[in-house]
């Protein structure tokens, strides 16, 4: 059910002014692939125009192609709430829903495609907070506000509340900022767990993290200042981090700017 | 609580390297404004706290004694002769003229308001909803005199075949039998769709305000999952908005409730004589509305008070709702924090 991801030519605008120019990348199915780079250089923005939550931000729209397998996600006739239920996505702030209990947040997505068979759901809310190494932690307070939840805990449902809905693809915008390094490894650990049966691309600042979890990397970076982001390069995670064939993404790596 | 006095723990730590404490800036943390800051709020909570028990204390003196003189069950008689050696009143007419067009206002006017906010917060494109918002706000300008005359002289035509509409398909139910007289322009349930105009601008106002205030995380989340913009409503803005609508539903019932002007010049009076009808097609008077129609007449001390026992009942009223309304938000904390 993982699907694999092609972007073509891609350029992205907010209004006039074109924040990402010529971006071309394939994502595997069941695959993690890594977007690093400096602040601003368009990684988030390229991560949403692969779910069209970009559209949300008005005036954001593209140019170019992304196709999930063979189906253009910006067809004519594709519907952006379609594209968003096969394509999961977890911000960079956890966001549970505050006015709902652990156990709803994670139902949200099923409720929101008819599903009311209370059995159903609550399988589904066990198996995806399961999938989310959140269950031992929460099982005794399902009917808890999720917002009562710490930070790792919180960010772990917004997943765990991503793949109750089962999407084939998982896109994760920066999913360890806020949190520790504790619980920074239980979700690289997710991660892992999750290739085998997602496609997941991933925002990080956090070289190590990249090169931990990712098995491809995508460089961005700006040309100027002002002026779109653009890919730099993308490679097997090895690859970029031993042996780039860029310079700036060695640069960039090794810390010497950005 | 510590603000008050304006010292913390801090201030009597020494420093880690043994240095004296630190010593407060008086500017930055504004230790004497703090303290002003402090008085002047207390003092004005104590102020209005105060000033509510005065009018309510006024109120009860003034109205026990022409209670004690009452021939009639206050609470449950329909009369109202409060003059004289035999005065006999009585608020049941009052209290469901009060109830009913407030209700009607309530349910006509919080769903719009409702709505309208939601289209001019949600759905309208950037340059009409400014200009929408504006013109609602600009309903609230309007005095209410001007809304009594313009649903008298110019709206209350069209309501005849309203209420004959409703008439011929709810008419079975007792509430909402029309018959005609007093003619449609004059009863409850039209004194309560101009009372809803009234209060549509603060409920639509506030309800804007907190729809505006929604997280983008929580719009976000929701979209993200494959919502669509009314799903997204429906998960994200509306309950984070639920308190808010709450306000105010009840700040714009507890502006139903104590409306006077329109009212009078709408209702037409009722005979107590006259058998009691439960439809919203009939006339009355509503608390306010009677209270200001007698207001040239306060000649005798026992008269005044059947009428501020009357607004003591619109006091309580009001209260109540607020109380409600109150427990209702704070129930929902938990789930907002
Ligand atoms: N909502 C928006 N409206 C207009 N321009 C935006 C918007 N969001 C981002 N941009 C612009 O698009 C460019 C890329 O931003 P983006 O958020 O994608 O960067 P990023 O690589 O994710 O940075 P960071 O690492 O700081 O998250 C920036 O120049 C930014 O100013
Ligand atoms: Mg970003």
């Amino acid at each position: 059910m993982a699907k694999r991801i092609d972007v073509k030519d891609l350029d992205i605008y907010y209004g006039d002014f074109k924040a990402v120019e010529g971006v071309s990348l394939t994502v595997e199915p069941r695959s993690v692939t890594a977007f690093i780079g400096p602040s601003g250089c368009g990684k988030s923005t390229v991560l949403r125009t692969l779910n069209r939550m970009h559209e949300v931000i008005p005036g954001g729209r593209v140019e170019g192609k992304v196709a999930l397998d063979d189906q253009d996600l910006y067809a004519s006739s594709m519907d952006p709430v379609a594209v968003r239920r096969t394509v999961g996505m977890v911000f960079q702030r956890p966001n549970p829903f505050p006015t709902m209990s652990i156990r709803d947040n994670v139902a949200a997505g099923l409720k929101l495609n008819g599903v009311k068979n209370k059995k159903r759901l609550d399988e589904v809310v066990e198996a995806s907070l399961k999938g989310a190494n959140l269950w031992n932690e929460v099982k005794d307070r399902l009917d808890k506000p999720g917002a009562g939840l710490s930070g790792g805990q919180q960010q772990r449902l917004c997943i765990a509340r991503a793949i109750a809905v089962e999407p084939q693809v998982l896109l994760m915008d920066e999913p360890c900022s806020a949190l520790d390094p504790i619980s920074t490894l239980a979700i690289e650990d997710l991660i892992n767990d999750l290739k085998s049966q997602y496609t997941i691309v991933i925002v990080t600042h956090n070289m190590q993290q990249a090169a931990r979890v990712s098995d491809q990397t995508a460089f961005f970076n700006l040309k100027a200042t002002g002026q779109p982001g653009r890919l730099v390069e993308v490679d097997d995670t090895q690859r970029i981090f031993s042996n780039p064939s860029e310079k700036a993404t060695e640069d960039y790596i090794s810390g010497r700017f950005g | 609580m510590s603000s008050i006095t304006g010292r913390s723990a801090i201030d009597e730590l020494p420093g880690g390297d043994g240095r004296p404490p630190l010593e407060a800036d008086r500017a930055s943390t504004g230790r004497l404004g703090d303290r002003i800051f402090g008085g002047l709020a207390t003092g004005s909570g104590i102020f209005v706290i105060a000033l509510v028990t005065l009018v309510g204390v006024f109120l009860i003196a003034q109205a026990v004694p022409s209670l004690m003189n009452n021939n009639v069950n206050f609470l449950t008689s329909r009369e109202w002769e409060p003059a004289g050696a035999e005065p006999r009143f009585g608020i049941v007419d009052l209290l469901w003229a009060t109830v009913t067009t407030s209700l009607i206002a309530m349910v006509i006017a919080v769903p719009l308001g409702v709505a309208v906010a939601l289209f001019i917060t949600q759905y309208a494109p950037t340059w009409l909803s400014k200009p929408a918002a504006a013109l609602v706000d600009l309903l609230a300008a309007v005095p209410s005199i001007v809304y009594g005359f313009w649903g008298l002289q110019v709206a209350g035509q069209y309501f005849e075949p309203v209420a004959k509409g409703v008439d011929s398909v709810l008419g079975w139910l007792p509430f909402f039998d029309y018959t005609g007289t007093p003619s449609a322009k004059s009863t409850l349930a039209f004194a309560g769709v101009i009372l809803a105009i009234m209060i549509l601008p603060i409920i639509t106002a506030i309800s804007r305000e907190v729809f505006n205030q929604v997280p983008t995380a929580h719009k976000e989340a929701a979209l993200a999952l494959g919502a669509t913009k009314w799903e997204m409503i429906r998960t994200a803005v509306l309950p984070f908005g639920k308190p808010g609508i709450i306000s105010a539903a009840m700040l714009g019932l507890g502006r139903a409730l104590g409306e006077t002007l329109a009212v009078t010049i709408l209702l037409s009076g009722l005979n107590a004589s006259d058998a009691f009808r439960s439809t919203i097609f009939n006339g009355g008077a509503t608390f306010a509305s009677k209270i200001a129609l007698a207001a040239n007449e306060f000649d005798s001390a026992q008269k005044t008070g059947a009428y501020i026992a009357a607004g003591l009942v619109l006091f309580i009223l009001t209260f109540i709702v607020n109380a409600a309304a109150r427990v209702v938000i704070d129930r929902r904390k938990a789930f907002t924090e």
